[in-house]
């Protein structure tokens, strides 16, 4: 019955005070620990942050999944995900447009971008703005490769993301929020306490007051990004970051901003930086 | 050849005699099942791995008939007992003819 009155509470959007609903909520992050190919430690639980004011601990959403879900991602050979990190590796190497140039020709090995995932998005000195690694990579394939744009949610684009993930796992995220960042951060914070949709639900709403819940037949998490991109079993593909918030704001009956919109890469600022401090995970696996 | 076939195997690389080793194989491949139409609604045909083996120092230890719901890469998990040391060999059979395969070795002590 408790978990009637929560999901109803969830639904509604009404504000549930903890205190009132006595019980153990049945989608509780897990006690599991995260080791991948039995050498990467993975941190899936730290300490909130102190800019992440409402939690006190936070969680990967790997600590929410189920142990049949949990496993895939435990062996790089059981996880898809791995198979777009081949797909990037073949165009990692590969020269792109006309200036005849791979990345690796410019970056050398992959494994070279260990920690670059865990720092972005990032202040662009250049471009005085704040970017994120799709933009960087984007910024290369125009500028430096003379190559055409890849689509921004596009396959290509998310197996190299997925790449240059893989080679930060077990790093913890670290993005900043001060300096030139700052004022984008707190335009990405804005937008996740805003209430958006016919739903009216902020990203809060769900992955700040809820989590631990069932959403539908779902475990509700933190909404922490550090397991982007990450591999759906819904979907059976790697999901960007950018494919997901627009995936949530659908879901509240909103229209969506776009994938690559100052919106979405101030919201995506804010919420790497609630987890900062968890380990870059991707690719991740999910529901 | 389907574009992206691209086979994996992890066998492990050492074992003691007689022991049961876990073998994962998984080959990248659209798996077209031949019941999907395209736009213009014509049918798909169909493109799938029909058959799939594993062989040890010649001897069989595996062989799969794979039918057209199986979905995209195909993964297979088994075991095998391994006398001696010696070499695993895997192929894929494509619809279209093509022939995947790899090995690999392991040594028993």
């Amino acid at each position: 019955m408790t978990q009637r009155i929560k999901a109803t509470c969830a639904a509604l959007a009404v504000a549930c005070v903890p205190g009132l609903m006595p019980g153990i909520a049945v989608g509780d992050p897990d006690d599991d620990s995260l080791t991948i190919n039995g050498e990467i430690a993975i941190v899936t639980e730290a300490a909130a942050p102190a800019h992440t004011e409402n939690l006190d601990t936070i969680y990967s959403g790997w600590r929410f999944r189920t142990d049949e879900t949990q496993a895939v991602q435990m062996d790089d050979f059981d996880n898809p995900g791995m198979i777009g990190v081949e797909n990037a590796m073949v165009d990692w190497a590969t020269a792109d447009g006309a200036a005849g140039k791979s990345c690796a020709d410019c970056h050398g090995a992959a494994e070279n971008m260990a920690g670059v995932r865990a720092v972005y998005p990032k202040w662009n000195e250049e471009q005085g703005r704040v970017t994120t690694l799709e933009m960087e990579v984007n910024n290369c394939r125009e500028n430096r490769m003379d190559a055409k744009k890849w689509k921004y949610t596009g396959g290509d684009m998310t197996d190299m993301i997925a790449l240059i993930s893989s080679v930060s796992r077990g790093m913890p995220v670290n993005v900043a929020i001060d300096g030139p960042a700052q004022s984008t951060w707190e335009q990405g914070k804005e937008l996740y306490y805003t209430r958006t949709g016919q739903l009216e639900l902020s990203c809060a709403n769900c992955h700040e007051d809820s989590y631990g819940m069932m959403i539908r037949a779902d475990h509700l998490s933190q909404g922490h990004i550090n397991g982007f991109p990450t591999y759906r079993l819904k979907n059976t593909k790697l999901n960007s970051v950018h494919a997901r918030f627009k995936g949530c704001v659908r879901d509240t009956r909103a229209h969506t901003y776009k994938p690559g919109s100052d919106e979405f890469i101030a919201l995506e600022l804010y919420v790497a930086s609630r987890g900062n401090g968890l380990s870059v995970e991707g690719p991740s696996v999910r529901n | 050849m389907a574009s992206g076939a691209k086979p994996r195997v992890k066998v492990p690389k050492t074992a003691a005699a007689g022991d049961t080793i876990t073998i994962k194989t998984l080959i990248s491949h659209k798996m077209e099942s031949g019941q999907r139409k395209d736009d213009d609604g014509n049918i798909i045909p169909r493109s799938i791995i029909n058959r799939f083996t594993a062989d040890f120092n010649g001897q069989n230890v595996i062989d799969v008939t794979l039918e057209p719901a199986i979905s995209t890469n195909p993964y297979f998990q088994f075991d095998a007992v391994v006398p001696e040391s010696g070499e695993f060999t895997f192929t894929w059979y494509d619809d279209d003819g093509s022939v995947y395969d790899t090995a690999k070795k392991i040594t028993v002590s």
